[in-house]
């Protein structure tokens, strides 16, 4: 060997500088999409907690969430698209198999030349960018990586379907990972299990309708108490872990912020956790609807925009969702 | 060491007091999970577990549809221990 090449280093320490969303412009209540199920308000809220859901209207699509999701949370970190070195975007629903949704976003940001990847991991989505946010910037890959859960659900869905649709809205939420003066972003808690990719699946890949004669635009379906098992009662101790990881107890956590995938998932884990009874806990869900990757940036930034979650304070976020995949980790609220 | 039916059925009846709020000792072999006891398919899976955790047993999600009443979850458990 004789020339010795250079690798990159970076910074000791990440933090997440900003969080900002948007949701879908109308507001969906019970009563909207109660008929086609044959259900009702109560039936719906006893069931999940959710009172509405926010949808977008048929000419906003998720790339448009994404884009204003960036544009919010930029502004919020008093940076411009061109201070944007990564853009990674998770979503479930841009239907574009290729080019990624992110360099798209990325270019209509004006974050291009920025590298721009989408990430499928579902409802995980935004924690799995957090973690490779976090790594990115501290490799010194990256100064500012900008992350986006973005998802028209409603493009995804069948109004006759009793399993999942009736959770789900549209919304997108970001973050920007940056360098950082102190720990702001605990060790990420990852995982998969895909001996149950049937729980929560589409009815058929898309090269098994297109163009097949009388064959129905996939849509979601859910095994709902199958999932509700492992996600109010494996999910937990992921989430502790997270905690143990990042050299905390539970009764260091100030906010805890689960994906919003249905208030009774969210008062199982509570039960569970051992936290203290002051913490701040996110319930979107109940006027949002389920976003999917958008969940817990929309949760985190209306309980920062209210001001229940402080600057500084210790956050505990976890997301869980189809594949089977699960990622958690503790955070520090800008 | 296993347990016997009264013993599942007075540790099952425990679960379902807390999981609904009911009594225990309305929780007899007869009654219906949904129809006498209201409980849904989530609160299901939430006794389901405790009792899992309780009696050192697996019950798989697909024979959870199969148990209509408490008795059903009784000999089930029963079984399982075997």
């Amino acid at each position: 060997m004789t020339a010795q090449l250079t690798q990159a280093t970076g910074p000791q320490f990440s933090r997440i500088l900003a969080i900002g969303g948007v949701r879908g412009e109308n507001v969906v209540t019970n009563d909207d999409i109660a008929g086609p199920i044959d259900s009702s308000d109560e039936w719906i809220r006893q069931r999940t907690g959710i009172v509405t859901r926010r949808r977008a209207g048929t000419d906003t699509d998720v790339l448009d969430l994404a884009e204003a999701a960036a544009l919010d949370v930029l502004a919020k970190a008093g940076l411009t698209g061109a201070d944007i070195d990564v853009v990674i975007l998770s979503t479930v629903t841009y239907f574009a198999q290729t080019p990624a949704g992110a360099a798209i976003v990325a270019d209509r940001i004006g974050a291009n030349p920025a590298a721009a990847y989408d990430i499928s991991a579902a409802c995980a989505g935004y924690a799995y960018g957090i973690g490779q946010a976090d790594a990115l910037v501290r490799s010194g890959a990256a100064r500012h990586v900008l992350v986006i859960g973005a998802e028209k659900m409603s493009d995804f869905i069948d109004p006759t379907d009793r399993s999942i649709s009736f959770l789900l809205g549209d919304g997108g939420g970001a973050a920007i990972v940056g360098p950082s003066d102190f720990p702001g972003i605990g060790p990420t808690v990852w995982g998969s299990d895909g001996s149950k990719a049937d729980a929560i699946r589409q009815t058929a890949p898309w090269n098994e309708t297109a163009g097949v004669e009388g064959a129905e635009w996939p849509t979601l379906r859910q095994d709902g108490p199958s999932v509700f098992k492992w996600a109010a009662f494996q999910m937990g101790p992921v989430a502790l872990k997270a905690v143990e990881a990042a050299g905390l107890t539970p009764a260091d956590i100030d906010v805890f912020v689960p994906h919003q995938a249905n208030m009774r998932i969210i008062d199982q884990m509570i039960k569970q956790l051992g936290l203290r009874d002051d913490v701040v806990v996110g319930r979107d869900i109940a006027d949002t609807g389920n976003t999917s990757a958008a969940s817990i940036p929309l949760a985190t930034e209306r309980l920062v925009r209210e001001g229940t979650a402080k600057s500084g304070d210790v956050l505990l976020q976890i997301g869980f969702g189809a594949g089977l995949v699960y990622a958690a980790q503790v955070i520090v609220v800008p | 060491m296993a347990y016997t039916e009264n013993e599942v059925l007075a540790g099952l009846a425990e679960i379902v007091a807390e999981e609904t709020g009911l009594p225990a000792d309305t929780v007899t072999s007869e009654k219906s999970f949904t129809d006498d006891l209201d409980i849904d398919s989530l609160s299901m899976m939430t006794i389901v577990t405790h009792a899992e955790d309780k009696f050192g047993v697996t019950i798989p999600d697909d024979d959870v549809k199969n148990l209509a009443t408490v008795g059903d979850a009784v000999s089930f458990i029963t079984n399982a221990q075997a």
